[in-house]
């Protein structure tokens, strides 16, 4: 079983009065990284460029599955529709999140109506529209969000992250 | 945007690293983590052999994995003297918290002095002495020897209640069974301080008088009897952020029915089912959500009541359960006082005496004394009559087949702080102790705790009851000499305003005697300061971790240790006791308070022999200690309740799970300690028996309340938020937390907002006739309108500002009913610019 796959498991296992259902399918189908992860040894770790997604997949405040930076690391693209800072695409309002909770490694689910990463586990909520940051929760970080850059082609592509990935000492094994 | 730290990759945790064993020294829970330390040089490496969690890191680990840990949980200390990278994670295997971490202690690591990667540079090191016209670092020696000529010459020339002295009396952070014991036996043993308060409150004194005179003291169950109960009654607590993993590990899972095996199997012979939830809180609290969310709205009961009305639900809830006769009888004929005594001629307006302010009698006697019909109880609380009898059901009609229900009563700071504390926590037990649930599996009736305890001092009889009202002394103008350990009034005590005026200009009084002075001998300086003293001022000695806001008016500060930095012994709520092995070295030369109080009084000693004093002098001996172990053995060991089976090397080999206190006895090296208290019946009055209380409803008791309530617009609640600790003493320089709170929130009602004009983030004034603050306001849904809620005691803008000085019979303030106006200051400021306001509440979706 892919690991990312077991971690949406224990959401399922663990979490059958909460969100579950909601948060096991967020992770359900995702666009493979376009390039393989590598370590370095460097100070900071060496990113993959990684295409996810062109602008024209996205559908305004919908998340689409992504693994960045290696197929074991689920996370979204959204596009809000409202500009934002850090917000790429033509519109500045496409961000790029892990959806791995960086408390206790539970999956996220998206509230559309809230526009927040929401976690079954323990009740903590992200803002998408501000970074990322925890309106209220357990993590003693931020959610770590994507480096993002659209080409000519309108392209999205991943390459890098802000903050360090759940259970993982390196974001990039 | 939101605050990242770019940090990608953390140094792994090698096989034989050290490992220490730490209980987190925040919040009252004490969840069980370890310290990792490894020379700076070396690192783990991702090879199952080469880590100490022997797994393959190079692979992604799953969630609630023990391989893991954030940026948060590390950094680069001292140890020894050698750098060393430090990893603090939560420990699996700890029963308190099974390997949760807390957004407060999960932050330990980062929270540590590091000169390598600059954190909590705002620790002192060294110690401060006001001279050439401001703090100038210099020895131990010569800071001690100012603070004893000083302290010496105005005690002995006018008396011990001249020494004013605010000192911590609790655990963990910078408290510690060593830490109570070293000032304790300076101020009460070697000194008879009279006029001395504690951190949070204006005079020494219980919070929980009340319990404590019924014969039930305040922590007596066990956190598992939350995964026993058939019924958990949260009355004035947020547990979900200010008991965090005391409700995620032991409340949640009897919500989900994960303990109804568990419940079977200890408690066959009755019926079991998922737990119900009592939340009284004037506020709809982001628990009440959570509840919901785990045990279903129909099994949560959340009631909204008015400020300051929970004696009067208490009460009426109690006469119900009397009337439909839904008491455990056996358990009040054999356990409880049966013969009525006199009510006070002028009660319920006066009790017994001040320091009595209540009146203990029988079941009966009680009943008829606090009853109140469901309607009555209805107009005074606002609440629905039917909610009313449905959390008397819930708390006490029998399940089928007549079996008692198993009723768990946790309470804290929303009626501690709060309308007729005596009487209030007095009505509560009642219910408690007229259904039979204490010393039962899955009852208790429970202070809830801010911070862990670590109290064993000598005798504070000599205090009085009602204890002095020490910032009253303060502010008109007494006492001569302040010794301050670990508290900073200017954020956390009530009158603050005027309070702060008042100790600026008299400390000032001080430091301008001191300037004056510059140049001259010792005894120059010490005659200019006694001088100032005799005209008003005051001589202000602080002993903390950092240099603390009241700590502006200091004339000598002292650089304290924390639990890490030195052992250190705590218990938490539910008595569990743990030592903290030290894993690191103090900042500069900074000591545990326990040898720094050791210190002051060889000095005084030494001085009041220079002086002529030998008798007095005499009484400042006995403090050779060499470490805060001596400290212990001096303190617990030979003090506390079969405190001569504890040491340290038994609680080292007990980990992080302890044991209960009391110690009962040893099983080879092992302590045995105590689940519960009360299991045989026998309570703590001199009968063995528990009392009831008459304590009838008496309206807003303290001075001032009822009017501030009528003049102004608006309920100033307040309390605490989960990603904050305490006053934000060390989280002021934490990135993390000051990019969330660069000012405390105020949760407002939308359409009160937009009345006023203010939009979200919008600095807010929030003023009375006590005095004024600051804060940002936060657009919440789920506030009622003219009732707002700020985080209390935070550095960027106190509540207690505006709390005024009204206490209770025992002196105990009245933070929670506050009410003030709100005007826009300016709008959101460039460090509230990128906050987000939405909702705190989780959702599924």
């Amino acid at each position: 079983m892919p690991k990312c796959d077991r971690l949406v498991d224990v959401g399922r296992r663990q979490f059958l009065r909460g969100s579950a259902a909601t948060a096991a399918g967020a992770v359900a189908v995702a666009v493979a990284p376009s390039a393989p992860a590598k370590a370095a040894g460097a100070a900071r770790v060496d990113y993959p460029s990684s295409r996810l997604a062109n602008v024209k997949d996205l559908k305004k405040n919908v998340p689409l599955d992504v693994l960045y930076p290696d197929a074991d690391a689920p996370g979204v693209l959204l596009k809000l529709g409202t500009r934002v800072e850090g917000g790429v695409g033509p519109d500045g309002d496409i961000v790029g999140f892990t959806i791995i909770c960086p408390h206790k490694g539970f999956p996220l689910a998206y509230s559309a109506d809230k526009r927040t990463f929401n976690c079954p586990g323990h009740y903590s909520v992200f803002d998408p529209e501000k970074g990322g940051q925890q309106v209220w929760g357990q993590a003693t970080q931020n959610l770590p969000q994507y480096m993002l850059r659209v080409d000519d082609k309108g392209d999205i592509h991943a390459e890098g992250v802000d903050e360090l990935l759940y259970g993982r000492l390196s974001n990039v094994l | 945007m939101a605050f990242k730290r770019q940090i990608d990759r953390l140094p792994i945790i090698p096989a034989d690293a050290k490992k220490h064993n730490v209980t987190c020294h925040y919040c009252i829970v004490g969840c069980g983590y370890h310290a990792y330390s490894w020379p700076v040089n070396k690192q783990g490496g991702t090879a199952p052999g080469q880590n100490a969690f022997g797994v393959d890191l190079s692979e992604q680990q799953p969630a609630e994995t023990e391989a893991w840990y954030a940026p948060s949980m590390y950094n680069i200390v001292r140890q020894g003297g050698k750098d060393v990278h430090l990893v603090i994670k939560p420990d699996p295997n700890c029963v308190v918290n099974s390997g949760l971490g807390s957004i407060r202690g999960a932050r330990m690591a980062e929270m540590r002095y590091s000169t390598a990667r600059s954190t909590q540079q705002q620790r002192l090191t060294e110690p401060l002495m006001w001279r050439y016209g401001s703090w100038q670092p210099t020895s131990w020696d010569d800071a001690l020897d100012l603070v004893a000529r000083v302290t010496a010459k105005v005690v002995v020339d006018k008396g011990e209640d001249e020494l004013i002295v605010s000192m911590f009396d609790h655990g963990g952070s910078a408290g510690g069974y060593e830490n109570t014991w070293g000032t304790g036996k300076l101020y009460f043993e070697s000194m008879k301080v009279k006029n001395c308060r504690i951190h949070n409150r204006p005079a020494y004194n219980s919070e929980v008088h009340a319990t404590r005179d019924m014969g039930v003291g305040e922590l007596n169950n066990a956190y598992e009897d939350a995964e026993l109960c058939d019924t958990i009654v949260a009355v004035g607590t947020n547990s979900l952020e200010t008991q965090t993993n005391y409700f995620l590990n032991h409340w949640v899972p009897n919500m989900r029915g994960a303990t109804l095996d568990k419940k079977r199997l200890m408690m066959p012979d009755e019926p079991h089912a998922t737990a119900k939830v009592i939340i009284i809180d004037p506020r709809r609290t982001v628990t009440v959500n959570a509840c919901e969310v785990e045990a279903g709205k129909e099994n949560v009961l959340h009631l909204a009541l008015k400020s300051g009305t929970d004696l009067a639900l208490f009460n009426a809830i109690f006469t119900h359960i009397a009337e439909k006769g839904w008491v455990d009888r056996a358990f009040i004929e054999q356990h409880t006082l049966r013969e009525a005594t006199t009510r006070p001629p002028l009660y319920p307006a006066r009790g017994v005496a001040d320091s009595n302010p209540g009146h203990l009698s029988s079941f009966e006697d009680a009943v008829e004394g606090c009853r109140l019909s469901v309607a009555e109880a209805a107009e005074i609380t606002g609440l629905d009559p039917a909610d009313i009898v449905k959390a008397a059901e819930w708390i006490a009609m029998p399940k089928d087949g007549g079996k008692r229900r198993r009723t768990m009563i946790g309470y804290e700071k929303g009626i501690i702080w709060g309308n007729d504390n005596y009487r209030t926590n007095g009505a509560l037990v009642n219910i408690a102790l007229a259904t039979g649930n204490i010393g039962q599996l899955g009852g208790g009736c429970v202070r809830m705790g801010g911070h862990q305890e670590g109290y064993v001092r000598p005798s504070d009889a000599h205090v009085g009851r009602p204890a002095p009202y020490v910032d009253q002394i303060l502010i008109s103008g007494k006492g001569g000499v302040h010794h301050v350990w670990a508290c900073d009034h200017y954020k956390t005590t009530l009158n603050a305003t005027e309070f702060k005026r008042v100790y600026n200009r008299r400390t000032n009084m001080v430091k301008e005697a001191m300037d004056a002075a510059a140049g001259g001998t010792r005894e120059d300086l010490v005659n200019a300061i006694v001088a100032a003293v005799n005209g008003g001022g005051l001589f202000a000695v602080h002993v903390d971790i950092i240099h603390s806001k009241i700590g502006q008016g200091a004339h000598v500060i002292l650089p304290a240790a924390e639990s890490g930095e030195m052992n250190l012994t705590s218990m938490n709520g539910e008595r569990r006791m743990r030592l903290v092995e030290r894993y690191m070295d103090p900042p500069g030369s900074a000591k545990p308070d326990c040898l720094i109080a050791a210190a002051v009084a060889q000095h005084m000693e030494r001085v009041l022999r220079e002086m002529g004093q030998d008798a007095y002098a005499e009484q400042f001996k006995g403090y050779d200690w060499q470490t805060e172990e001596d400290a212990f053995m001096d303190g617990y060991h030979k003090h506390a309740h079969n405190g001569e089976l504890v040491t340290y090397d038994r609680l080292r080999a007990l980990g992080n799970n302890g044991f209960q206190e009391p110690a009962q006895r040893l099983e080879g090296e092992t302590i045995i300690g105590t689940d519960r208290l009360y299991v045989d019946g026998n309570f703590s009055t001199d009968d063995g028996r528990a009392r009831f209380m008459d304590a009838p409803w008496r309206g807003l008791q303290a001075p001032g309340k009822q009017e501030q309530m009528a003049k102004y617009d608006f309920l100033i609640n307040n309390g605490r938020a989960n990603i904050a600790w305490q006053n934000g003493f060390l989280d002021q320089g934490n990135d993390f937390v000051m990019d969330r709170l660069p000012y405390p929130f105020i949760e407002m009602n939308p359409d009160d907002m937009e009345s006023l004009g203010i939009k979200e983030g919008d600095l807010v004034e929030v003023y009375n006739d006590a005095g004024a603050t600051q804060a940002m306001a936060y657009p919440t849904a789920t506030a009622r309108k003219g009732e707002t809620f700020m985080l209390f005691g935070w550095p960027t803008g106190p509540q207690g500002n505006v709390v005024n000085a009204g206490v209770n019979e025992l002196v105990l303030p009245n933070y929670k009913q506050t009410w003030g106006n709100i005007r826009k200051i300016a709008d959101a400021p460039a460090s509230v610019a990128h906050l987000t306001f939405k909702s705190k509440e989780y959702s599924a979706s």
